[in-house]
């Protein structure tokens, strides 16, 4: 691998690939070997300050009470949903147009994750919503596209994987989440497009954040701490698949060899 | 033109096919994707009698009374307003926390022939703001917010107030 040809070397067809293809893996495994555990210590770092502080110091709410605490999972759940979600767009159109097989991995690894952390918006939204709204669900234009979001990562992860062709699975699952990408700005705006139970935006909105800074900056430190252990999931889930496809492509020569070793011996025999 | 580049206008046409479609399906549904009418809309336009509806705006200040039926269950009317125009809404069952003078509802329920809202279940809808108690406290205590009247000030008043200090709306104090 050390000495494996970039990226975009040409792929005449028939040629042997797999030197190719893994040319840039090799180099994601090696770069990700070293960042990956100051990775994953940031976000254990930032995370558990996080958690003292959102559920500790951090003051009530006026009217929520302690109820409010939720949001600080609820939140960066949402946030990353939407931004993981943006992610397996780009790592898509890498994936459509520049055939990129790391693209590909990558997105196959994100989509589980990505679905986790949808779920996790729409339990916590729901216990939150119980006490406050006084129902655990409705049928208003956030929730439902939220829903909807939930379902294209399901989708995703299904749809990559019903192929016995891996390539042919990711080309799938990149077009259903090209497809699937109209949905964030309908999550994003719903709340300003149509009146919803959902309140609108608090922190992302032109004027001033309607959040005092008490409540905001803890927010915003799990929303650190939370972003760092999503890539640090992520990123980790496709150092395996990288190995686990390299482990699968040195099995396969080898059954080759031993393929093409009998048959040798029987032409010497013959 | 290279197989690449053909890939990434394929790409593109498809999103801008995709993208004007959603944007059309998504204007023409724009009357219907809504969750709740106003009270101005209800007296725009009368939905037909016993034809369930979701009614929403601000429980009007002062118009919130607690009753209880015959047989002893709660019966709370109040005033739903946007502002504009308010209708009266009777419920019996259980309000939700947030449920106060003030702040948004959402109502299920159909429209009886005295023009009281008759409310299946009542829905509190929080707004988007966050602050702790104190910030509250302070706000209504030198006269800038009365939680009963509607919305509080705009946030960059607030956002970094001092709850246990002397508010003092602009500039913030921040730290203490």
């Amino acid at each position: 691998m050390e000495n494996a040809p970039t990226q975009d070397a040409p792929r005449q067809p028939g040629a042997p690939t797999s030197l190719h293809r893994f040319a840039n893996p090799g180099r994601f495994l090696r770069l990700t070997d070293n960042w990956l555990p100051w990775l994953a210590g940031a976000a254990l770092l930032v995370l558990g300050s996080g958690v003292v502080w959102a559920l500790l110091l951090a003051p009530p709410d006026w009217q929520q009470g302690e109820t409010v605490r939720i949001m600080f999972v609820h939140v960066p759940m949402a946030w990353l949903a939407m931004g993981g979600y943006l992610g397996l767009a780009i790592l898509s159109v890498m994936s459509l147009i520049w055939r990129h097989p790391l693209a590909d991995l990558t997105a196959r690894e994100l989509a589980p994750v990505g679905a986790a952390v949808t779920a996790l918006c729409l339990i916590t939204g729901s216990l939150w919503g119980r006490p406050m709204w006084g129902t655990y669900w409705v049928w208003d234009a956030r929730l439902t596209s939220v829903l909807v979001l939930f379902f294209l990562w399901l989708g995703h992860v299904a749809l990559v994987r019903a192929f016995d062709d891996p390539e042919r699975g990711a080309r799938m699952g990149a077009i259903l989440a090209l497809v699937g990408v109209v949905n964030l700005p309908i999550v994003k705006f719903s709340v300003d497009w149509w009146n919803t139970l959902h309140q609108p935006a608090s922190v992302t909105r032109l004027d001033a954040p309607a959040m005092h800074v008490d409540i905001l900056y803890p927010l915003l430190w799990c929303t650190l701490g939370f972003s760092l252990a999503f890539a640090a999931v992520v990123l980790a889930a496709t150092r395996a698949a990288v190995m686990e496809r390299r482990v699968r492509a040195l099995q396969m020569a080898a059954a080759r060899r031993a393929d093409a070793a009998p048959a040798t011996l029987r032409g010497a025999r013959a | 033109m290279t197989r690449k580049r053909r890939r990434l206008y394929i790409l593109m046409l498809c999103a801008i096919g995709l993208g004007s479609a959603t944007a059309l399906t998504l204007t023409a549904f724009q009357d219907n994707l809504v969750f709740f009418r106003s009270p101005s809309d209800i007296v725009a336009e009368t939905p037909p009698q016993g034809r369930a509806f979701r009614l929403g705006g601000l429980v009007e200040a002062g118009s919130v009374v607690r009753d209880a039926t015959y047989d002893g269950r709660p019966a709370i009317t109040f005033r739903v307003t946007d502002g504009a125009h308010a209708i009266p809404v009777v419920f019996n069952g259980v309000l939700p926390d947030l449920f106060r003078e003030g702040q948004g509802v959402v109502t299920q329920g159909v429209m009886g022939t005295d023009g009281t809202f008759r409310a299946r279940e009542v829905l509190a809808r929080h707004d988007e703001t966050y602050m702790p108690p104190e910030v509250a406290d302070a706000l209504k205590r030198a006269g800038h917010w009365q939680p009963e009247a509607g919305a509080p000030p705009p946030p960059n008043q607030w956002n970094t107030l001092r709850g246990n200090n002397a508010p003092a709306p602009t500039p913030a104090r921040t730290g203490s």
